[in-house]
């Protein structure tokens, strides 16, 4: 049965779509999406790498629900509106999701893919049906911003506020 | 920017986010297939449902066939049948025997409604050894009984046609080892049964038949 293959990789799949999207529910709805697509065209996946194809489904499902409730949000308004945060201890999971949404969804994907799933760049290639160069200035521009905003946002810019 | 930069940014998102690989899956993700698959597999359950139920009467045992097939035996039928019972009978083939013979028409006569006349069978090697009244399907029977000199039988089965006995000529039927020659008119149906073969039965109704229609 399909759908026996496909269980052992739901906890992955969760934990992308859990930093991709950032809430519980909408992630667990990205999934949930993401197994009913990949069920009804089991048919079409070759014997190979099944991790890769999944994510390559929750990918164009991740994109559909982009185009079709705007679930995250735009990226400049994002950006605007991320008051520095006043917290003093290290970075939190609220802090990390919210530095997360601050970037662009095809960057969050890429960096999410090579860090949590450590897949290569050809992996990330095939998954997202991008090519590798994309992936590399994709994954070092993601990187870089999601750096530059911890940094704003975490402990050091929590001591500046408090100071 | 440094692979250390960037192993220590993997192992921060990777600190917030694998707790989610161990929480439990939740159950609808789990269990449940698509709505598609839901509904198949319910068309699939009914129409399985009712094509047991069509089918369940195929494997039942079929009802006996005489019953249900066959609408009423056939006169020749019931008349080899009444044979077939009372012909054996040692010590009591009649229920008044033939030295009441008058008796035992008029009786009979009586009882089935008719003007019954005993055909006399001595010039076929045939004497009578008497009668009995007999059930049948829509009212009584009467049964005469004959033994020839080898103490082979003959019965005459005599009755008011039913309703479902359609007038016949001088008839042959073969009921399994019974042989029997009927007729049936619209006031009364005769059969003379017999295991006998079939040149001597045929002669000995020839002489009934003779006797009765004059």
């Amino acid at each position: 049965m399909d759908y026996d293959l496909i269980v052992p990789y739901i906890p992955n799949l969760r934990r992308y779509a859990r930093a991709l999207v950032g809430d519980r529910d909408g992630a667990d709805d990205l999934v949930q999406d993401t197994l009913e697509r990949a069920v009804r065209k089991f048919h079409l996946w070759r014997p190979g790498d099944l991790r890769a194809w999944l994510f390559s489904i929750m990918h164009n499902v991740f994109v559909n629900q982009l185009k079709a409730r705007r679930i995250a949000p735009d990226v400049e308004l994002d950006e605007s509106f991320a008051a520095p945060v006043a917290s003093v201890g290290p970075l939190d999971l609220e802090d990390m999701q919210r530095a997360l949404n601050t970037l662009a969804p095809e960057q969050r994907e890429v960096v999410l893919l090579v860090a949590l799933e450590d897949m290569s760049y050809a992996d990330v290639s095939r998954a997202l049906g991008i090519p590798m160069g994309t992936v590399m200035s994709r994954l070092s521009r993601g990187r870089e911003k999601l750096r530059r905003v911890m940094n704003e946002n975490g402990p050091k810019a929590g001591l500046k506020v408090v100071t | 920017m440094t692979d250390q930069d960037d192993a220590q940014l993997k192992a921060l998102l990777k600190k917030h986010y694998d707790p989610v690989v161990t929480e439990p899956i939740p159950a609808r993700m789990y269990m449940r297939r698509p709505a598609w698959m839901g509904y198949a597999r319910g068309f699939a359950l009914v129409a399985v449902g009712i094509l047991i139920g069509l089918a369940l009467p195929y494997f039942r045992p079929a009802p006996p066939p005489v019953a249900a097939a066959q609408p009423a035996a056939t006169f020749s039928m019931r008349a080899a049948r009444a044979h077939l019972v009372y012909a054996p009978e040692v010590r009591h083939p009649v229920e008044v025997d033939a030295t009441q013979q008058e008796h035992l028409v008029k009786w009979l006569s009586k009882r089935l409604g008719l003007d019954l006349k005993v055909p006399l069978l001595a010039g076929e090697g045939f004497e009578l050894l008497g009668g009995r009244l007999l059930p049948g399907p829509e009212g009584p029977v009467a049964q005469f009984m004959y033994q020839d000199s080898g103490g082979k039988r003959l019965t005459l089965y005599v009755s008011k046609p039913n309703r479902a006995d359609q007038p016949a000529a001088f008839r042959f039927a073969q009921e399994g080892p019974v042989a029997v020659f009927y007729w049936i008119d619209r006031d009364c149906g005769y059969a003379l049964s017999g295991e006998l073969d079939r040149g001597t039965l045929t002669r000995v109704a020839t002489a009934v038949y003779k006797q009765l229609e004059p």
